[in-house]
């Protein structure tokens, strides 16, 4: 079992991929299938963005045993008031200028799920979100 | 480390060698330490893209190309040149010139490598949109990219194309010409002139191949320095040999920088230099860019231009490639009578053979095949990295601490090869001077050691 914690800035594209890239590098060390890892960078990514587009700030909390690998994101932020809708593919509360930089096509949610087998989505509007993930190594 | 049956074209040739460790702090992939004062490369990890060749002050890296007189065990002697090659060569001298003094040294034909490339681009456009679903495909032009995808970035293996770059197609090419005029294969000697590294070790070791027609590889500055020499020691212009077809100036500057993505369909982009592309390739995998069709990545600054076997300075040589470009005019010249066809003149025979196999990967980023076992090792690697000063001096004879604390945690490297934890080990009385020297000449020999000693007269 190990443990890691990163932290992600609100606002902050420039380090927007930060923690996928970290987790990215650590799973390849321990020869997990590449295209596990894909699936799983590609969803912690969406959700990274999403803190950085939408929260003040965010703590993501991944634990991995040969099993599987969870990931929670625990954002401070507005949180996501309808999230079935937030689900929708295409749906996005993203500002014009984040648009602009390439982000908030509304594909985020939807992917995430695609690209995990477990998904989980609280939040409390006003407060922050927590998503969690998790994603099985033998299937 | 365990080294693989991979074959590299650079050597370190350990009695030249004198451990400066240049050599391993510009490798991209971390394939080399330092023992006993001597690099020493993983072949595992090794990419053969050169860039310790270029660093090397005392030109213990040789990049190991095929005897010259080679080329005479064969009746038919080709040629393979690469359009960098005329490149090299100032704008007073011809091609002409060139081709002549390169027959009087022992070919018979000779054959520019960018003829192929009206075959291979018409295959390309077709292969690109028929596998639409891959994003973005990538080229497999630079062997040495093709390698570093496979060692890592081996999520990213399917996307590269499964196309044989124009030094195959070529090859192939002039062996089934010839053959039909009745040469018998044992004859024919198809001969490589190689501006890098990366294409010998694919010649000799291809990927997803699984044999060439390519009986020799001869490195461009050794070819480059015999022609040059000839062609200013005396003024020879005649030249009878049967011309191949002047390449069009798309196919002279396929192997410049842009060269294959200016003519892909869709959203095309070109990157070189290994650094580049290696960032590139990081964020691509965490498909933080999207919707690229088609990607050219190439390992040298300025593509094959800067190969590490040029002598012209890259700039040049792209400006003199461009200039012969826009001089190209279909009709400009006449086609001698025995001169070799075009080969779309056989595109049904090439494209028989243009496809490779899959490419597999063979990640060197693994601790351990098992997982759990990868997780203690991984776990170890961090302990050893709160221990380490981060500095990344290389002292220890590996490149980074990271590398160190690798090497520690698969059992190569003893943490006492950190000059910090000597110091602390010393001060506390765990660790002898004697112990700390000796631990400092396995790493760096007895010369560096005693260099201030011997001169000083302790």
């Amino acid at each position: 079992m190990m443990h890691f914690e990163f932290q992600v800035e609100g606002g902050n594209f420039t380090k927007a991929g930060a923690a996928s890239s970290q987790l990215k590098k650590i799973l390849k060390q321990l020869n997990v299938d590449p295209k596990i890892v894909k699936r799983i960078v590609v969803a912690l990514y969406e959700a990274e963005v999403n803190i950085v587009a939408h929260a003040y700030k965010g703590d993501i909390i991944i634990d991995i045993d040969t099993q599987k690998i969870g990931i929670k994101l625990i954002d401070e932020g507005p949180g996501i008031p309808d999230i079935e809708q937030a689900m929708q593919l295409g749906y996005s509360t993203a500002s014009p200028s984040v648009r602009e930089m390439g982000f908030g096509a509304g594909m985020g949610l939807p992917n995430i799920k695609n690209n995990s087998d477990e998904l989980r989505i609280t939040s409390e509007v006003n407060k922050g979100t927590i998503v969690e993930l998790i994603t099985y190594l033998n299937q | 480390m365990e080294t693989g049956n991979f074959h590299h074209a650079l050597k370190i040739r350990e009695d030249l060698c004198i451990g400066c460790s240049h050599c391993m702090n510009v490798c991209p992939t971390e394939a080399i330490r330092v023992k006993n004062g001597k690099s020493v490369l993983f072949g595992d990890r090794c990419v053969d893209c050169g860039e310790c060749f270029r660093v090397c002050p005392v030109s213990a890296i040789i990049i190991d190309h095929d005897d010259f007189n080679y080329i005479f065990d064969y009746k038919y002697r080709v040629a393979l040149v690469p359009a960098v090659f005329t490149g090299q060569f100032p704008e007073d001298i011809s091609l002409r010139q060139i081709h002549s003094v390169m027959l009087e040294l022992g070919f018979t034909h000779i054959y520019e490598v960018e003829n192929s490339v009206d075959v291979l681009s018409e295959t390309l456009d077709a292969y690109i949109s028929k596998n639409n679903e891959t994003k973005p495909l990538i080229s497999s032009f630079c062997p040495a990219i093709v390698r570093l995808i496979q060692v890592k970035f081996p999520a990213l293996v399917d996307n590269i194309i499964r196309l044989k770059p124009p030094l195959d197609i070529s090859a192939h090419f002039l062996k089934k010409e010839l053959l039909s005029k009745g040469i018998p294969s044992e004859e024919i000697g198809i001969f490589y002139v190689t501006p890098c590294a990366a294409k010998i070790a694919a010649i000799k070791d291809p990927v997803g191949e699984t044999n060439s027609p390519i009986a020799g590889v001869i490195n461009m500055d050794f070819l480059f320095n015999k022609v040059y020499r000839q062609v200013k020691q005396r003024n020879n212009q005649s030249c009878a040999i049967p011309l191949s077809p002047k390449l069009s100036g798309k196919s002279t500057c396929w192997s410049l920088t842009s060269g294959e993505a200016s003519h892909a369909k869709g959203r095309c982009l070109a990157i070189d230099e290994i650094h580049n592309v290696i960032e590139f390739l990081e964020r691509l995998e965490n498909e933080e860019i999207s919707d690229i069709d088609f990607l050219e990545l190439r390992a040298c600054d300025e593509s094959c231009a800067g190969g590490v076997l040029t002598t012209s300075n890259r700039f040049l040589t792209v400006e003199r490639l461009r200039n012969h470009a826009d001089s190209y005019h279909a009709k400009d010249e006449p086609v001698h009578p025995d001169a070799f066809r075009n080969p779309t003149s056989e595109s049904d025979y090439l494209n028989e053979r243009i496809f490779i196999d899959e490419v597999k990967p063979r990640s060197i980023l693994k601790l351990d095949e098992n997982m759990a076992e990868a997780m203690r090792k991984m776990e170890k690697v961090n302990r050893i990295m709160q221990l380490l000063p981060l500095v990344d001096c290389g002292v220890c004879g590996a490149p980074s601490c990271q590398a160190l604390a690798q090497d520690i945690a698969q059992g190569e490297a003893k943490i006492q090869q950190c000059i910090f934890i000597q110091k602390i080990l010393e001060q506390k009385g765990e660790m002898s001077l004697d112990d700390s020297i000796e631990v400092m000449q396995g790493i760096w020999g007895y010369g560096k050691t005693n260099k201030y000693r011997d001169i000083k007269g302790f």
